[in-house]
């Protein structure tokens, strides 16, 4: 099937099967590797990715189903000019990664939670984190990060 | 020195990369040409393989091989042999049976790899693995730790005549028992340390190309050294080391099982030479479940003896450890010279027993998991401590107290033959019981009551040791034009050793920070003599590779400055990145640059400030990292659930090299403590099947699992077997919260007489404690 689709601000047309996974998509057909891909059931968050604005778990819809949308990855959150979004800054800051792969999925998931919930605490993070697993931080730093970043959000 | 320096909470200089998409990890290795590799599992427990029929998976679209364990066996592949021999206090040798990578006679566990298909689609592979014919006689198997040593048991190796390897003891146990009968107090405890999957986030992958010009495999593969991995896998492949070059990129996470060998590695490498075109493995998290090593495992029988006072007399303990399948590389090591050894932790228990059995079971093996053994060690003794206190009418603080070797008896000789070198035990714990409020506990009590909830406290107080292996190379290099690079033969797998590192290199030689590059995890580029990172071994044996590389330096450069600033090397100071003789100095960027010159070289210097240190440790002289978590729960009688509510850890881990990233050790630990002790169990049913195989069913702790963690150091005692007087960090967390959070939601169940619940305290097991008891007086 052929389908049209914004990546990161980049037009992009392709041929691809109906059973391709839009994480597949990503990685495989793209080489937009940022975007991981950490279990086969829809539990741990890794290939978070925004759908028209929204995250979505890219191992849990086919990439036809975004055809004609729009698609942010973690290559596409910085600003251009290599400004990190104030929840990678966040990150960065508190101590919120250490192996770095839950961490796309984690930082959209981020995005995403500060996006719709500013000024969000520390329990409704923790809350809201339920579909994101990682095995190294004990998401202590994850969660402070984004309540810092939610705050910010508030704030503004 | 700087805000970049030793001690300082210097942010990640790789977290930039990884925050934008840029880390590269195996499966982000993409080569033309490759071939899909997909493997065909044992769907049995423990079977006979009658017959493999590849026919119809040959003629499927887009397939180009199909291998079996006989195509490897022929093509030169080893089986898996570990390099350990315990023996029984007979002298009767272990046994070990042979692991064949894909055997060809019987699959001894569910998901055992045993033939590989390679196509040129991912999709193409999957279609035809499900036409590989197999053709098996099921065999009765046994799963379960306690059973597989029981003398009815089904037994997997008739040639042995029984499941347990070995039964190693430290001593004849009737000195001990005689003790222990005649004491004033004796406890009983017996525990399930529940066996479980590590998952770490990155599934398990392996990519190979085969270069026929310089016959030399190249294996991407995420490892925690590549230097062992280079080695046990040329091994197994028979080839010489130098025609394996091993390249592990971004690692999403170790915790101890990627240091250890599969079948399924070895097995791709072996292909691409074989067929002579690359191939890809991606391993799903269904497969990783079945076929990555699991940790823990272990049934222990604990029985104490103290005197009137509190006073441990003697202590006996017997422990079955499933191992698995076959005998990992460190599998039957762990309950025993592994982190077993720590026995008796903090205690001071000059009379003890000691008994080990490795079983083995119809399961994949089971190896080092975040701990190796420690976790088990102090669960063990942490258990029986709370059971002590009860037992002699004492609370659980003042049993350790009584207990605890205090710090003027360091350094101290354990019966295990460790010398703890440092550590102040009991004003540790002292430190943690007032960081955590342990006196005004009844108040929050009573408030939580107000609300329905039963509110507990407990306790752990832990010992560890770090070190590891006893050897690391770590190279420094200065550059014509200053900057720094370190060449490591640990590996980063999300400890942060860039910064580190960097940090030392800054501190020792003044070069800028962001002038210090890292290069760490090619077999082309890393130090000979590397080992790896595991056991929380990297701040000590890394950390002293590097300090005394970068001495070296120091020396050579005092020599070149010397002969810049016509004067004796040996009344050059160095200091803050200058070389000083009086008045006169030149910075290390100047003798860099003239270092780099032969000119300005006095005669016979080499050129080149580039300097490699291989650092050996009497093997013996780890470090005991230590410390006291306290945790406070509540437990909902009519759920059965349990909250953490406050969390206090107090660490001893020596000096602190970046407490920000020591605290994420720290944090890391915990957490996969608490998921040990609230949500996590591996379980196999009867007839082999792992029923917990995905994260639906596995439980895997989330963020809503914890509450904040108030974490401090106790840098009081800084090791003193290490110049930089660093102790690991990365296992303490793990020793520390299981034995803390089961001692807290017995506390709060204390009113129903629960005395002990099995790990993981899931809702259902608690909900059932409460109820089975006695009514709550009223």
């Amino acid at each position: 099937m052929n389908i049209t689709l914004t990546v990161n601000g980049q037009s992009i047309a392709r041929d691809v099967e109906p059973n391709v996974l839009l994480a597949d998509f990503l990685r495989d057909h793209l080489r937009l590797t940022g975007t991981h891909v950490g279990c086969d059931t829809t539990q741990c968050g890794c290939c978070i990715v925004h759908l028209d604005g929204k995250a979505v778990k890219s191992c849990t819809i086919f990439a036809v189903q975004a055809d004609g949308s729009s698609v942010l990855t973690i290559e596409g959150l910085a600003a251009p000019d290599g400004t990190l979004h104030p929840v990678q800054a966040a990150f960065r800051e508190h101590h919120g990664l250490q192996c770095g792969f839950c961490t796309p999925g984690m930082v959209m998931m981020g995005a995403d939670i500060v996006r719709r919930i500013p000024g969000a605490d520390e329990q409704t993070v923790r809350h809201e984190l339920e579909g994101n697993i990682c095995r190294c931080t004990g998401y202590q730093g994850i969660v402070e990060a984004i309540v810092d970043a939610a705050s910010q959000g508030a704030r503004s | 020195m700087g805000q970049f320096g030793i001690g300082q909470p210097v942010r990640r200089k790789e977290d930039v990369r990884l925050l934008t998409g840029k880390g590269r990890y195996t499966d982000d290795v993409h080569l033309e040409d490759q071939q899909w590799a997909v493997f065909v599992r044992s769907p049995h427990a423990n079977a006979k393989i009658l017959s493999i029929d590849t026919s119809a998976a040959l003629e499927s679209p887009g397939v180009t091989h199909v291998l079996t364990g006989a195509d490897l066996r022929d093509g030169g592949v080893k089986p898996i042999s570990a390099d350990m021999n315990f023996t029984s206090r007979e002298g009767k040798p272990m046994f070990k049976p042979e692991r064949r990578i894909m055997p060809v006679d019987f699959a001894r566990y569910m998901g055992e790899p045993l033939v590989l298909v390679l196509a040129e689609s991912l999709e193409e592979a999957k279609a035809a693995a499900e036409l590989v014919a197999l053709d098996f006689e099921e065999l009765p198997c046994v799963t379960a730790t306690a059973r597989a040593a029981e003398p009815d048991a089904p037994v997997i190796y008739s040639e042995h005549g029984s499941n347990v390897s070995v039964h190693w003891e430290n001593r004849a146990p009737d000195e001990i028992d005689a003790i222990i009968a005649a004491a004033p107090h004796k406890v009983t405890v017996d525990l399930v340390n529940n066996r479980l999957i590590v998952a770490p986030m990155e599934p398990r992958c392996a990519v190979a190309a085969y270069d026929p010009a310089d016959d030399r495999i190249t294996l991407w593969s995420p490892t925690q050294g590549v230097r062992p991995a280079q080695a046990s896998f040329a091994q197994l492949l028979g080839i010489p080391k130098e025609k394996l070059r091993v390249i592990s990129d971004d690692v999403g996470g170790g915790f101890g099982i990627r240091s250890k060998r599969y079948p399924e590695t070895a097995a791709v490498a072996f292909a691409a030479r074989k067929t002579g075109r690359p191939v890809k493995w991606r391993g799903d998290r269904s497969e990783t479940f079945v076929s990555d090593h699991h940790g823990r495992d272990q049934v222990n029988h604990c029985v104490m003896g103290l005197d009137a006072n509190g006073r441990i007399l003697a202590l006996r303990l017997e422990t079955i450890v499933n191992v698995g399948a076959y005998c990992g590389d460190n599998g039957p090591r762990l309950p025993i010279d592994g982190g077993g050894r720590i026995i008796p932790t903090g205690y001071d228990i000059e009379k003890f027993y000691f008994s080990v059995k490795p079983v083995y079971t119809n399961t994949v093996p089971t190896d080092t998991y975040r701990g190796a053994g420690r976790p088990e060690a102090n669960y063990i003794m942490e258990r029986l401590m709370d059971a002590a206190a009860q037992e002699c009418g004492l609370t659980r603080d003042e049993i350790r107290r009584r207990n605890l070797i205090p710090l003027s008896k360091l350094p101290y000789r354990t019966q295990m033959n460790f010398v703890y070198d440092s550590g102040d035990f009991v004003g540790v714990m002292e430190e943690t019981l007032k960081a955590a409020d342990w006196d005004g506990f009844q108040a929050r009590r009573a408030e939580s009551e107000k609300r329905g909830l039963l509110r507990g406290i407990g306790i752990a107080s832990f010992v560890e040791q770090a070190g590891g292996r006893p050897t690391e190379e770590m190279r420094v290099k200065l550059g014509a034009d200053g900057a720094a690079t370190v060449f490591a033969g640990t590996f980063s797998h999300g400890q942060g050793h860039e910064t580190v590192y960097a940090q030392m290199v800054n501190d020792y030689l003044g070069v800028p920070f962001e002038r210090i590059k890292f290069v760490q995890g090619d077999t082309d580029t890393t130090p000979p003599g590397g080992v790896g990172t595991f056991g929380s071994r990297s701040s000590m044996m890394g950390g002293v590779a590097v300090r005394r590389s970068c001495g070296q330096i120091i020396l050579k450069g005092k020599r070149i400055a010397a002969h810049l600033m016509q004067a004796n090397a040996e009344d050059v100071i160095f200091e803050e990145g200058l070389f000083r003789v009086g008045v006169s100095s030149v910075t290390i960027e100047e003798v860099a640059r003239a270092a780099a010159d032969p000119s300005k070289l006095p005669e016979g210097e080499k050129p080149g400030l580039d300097e490699s240190n291989l650092f050996e440790r009497e093997a013996d002289l780890m470090n005991f990292p230590n410390g006291c978590h306290i945790v406070e729960v509540e437990v909902d009688p009519e759920l059965g659930t349990v909250q953490i509510v406050k969390y206090t850890a107090v660490d001893d881990c020596g000096v602190v090299l970046n407490p920000l990233l020591v605290h994420g050790q720290v944090y890391g630990g915990v957490a996969q403590g608490i998921g040990q002790a609230l949500t996590e169990d591996a379980v196999y049913d009867e007839s082999g099947q792992l029923l917990t195989g995905s994260f639906m069913d596995y439980g895997m702790p989330r963020a809503h699992h914890f509450s904040h963690i108030e974490a401090h150091f106790d840098e009081t005692q800084p090791c003193k077997t290490n110049e930089i007087g660093v102790k690991g960090a990365g296992e303490a967390g793990a020793c520390g919260a299981p034995p803390a959070f089961v001692s807290a939601v017995c506390d709060a169940l204390k009113p129903y007489g629960v005395k002990h619940i099995d790990m993981p305290l899931t809702p259902e097991r608690v909900w059932r404690a409460i109820h089975s008891a006695k009514p709550r007086a009223a």
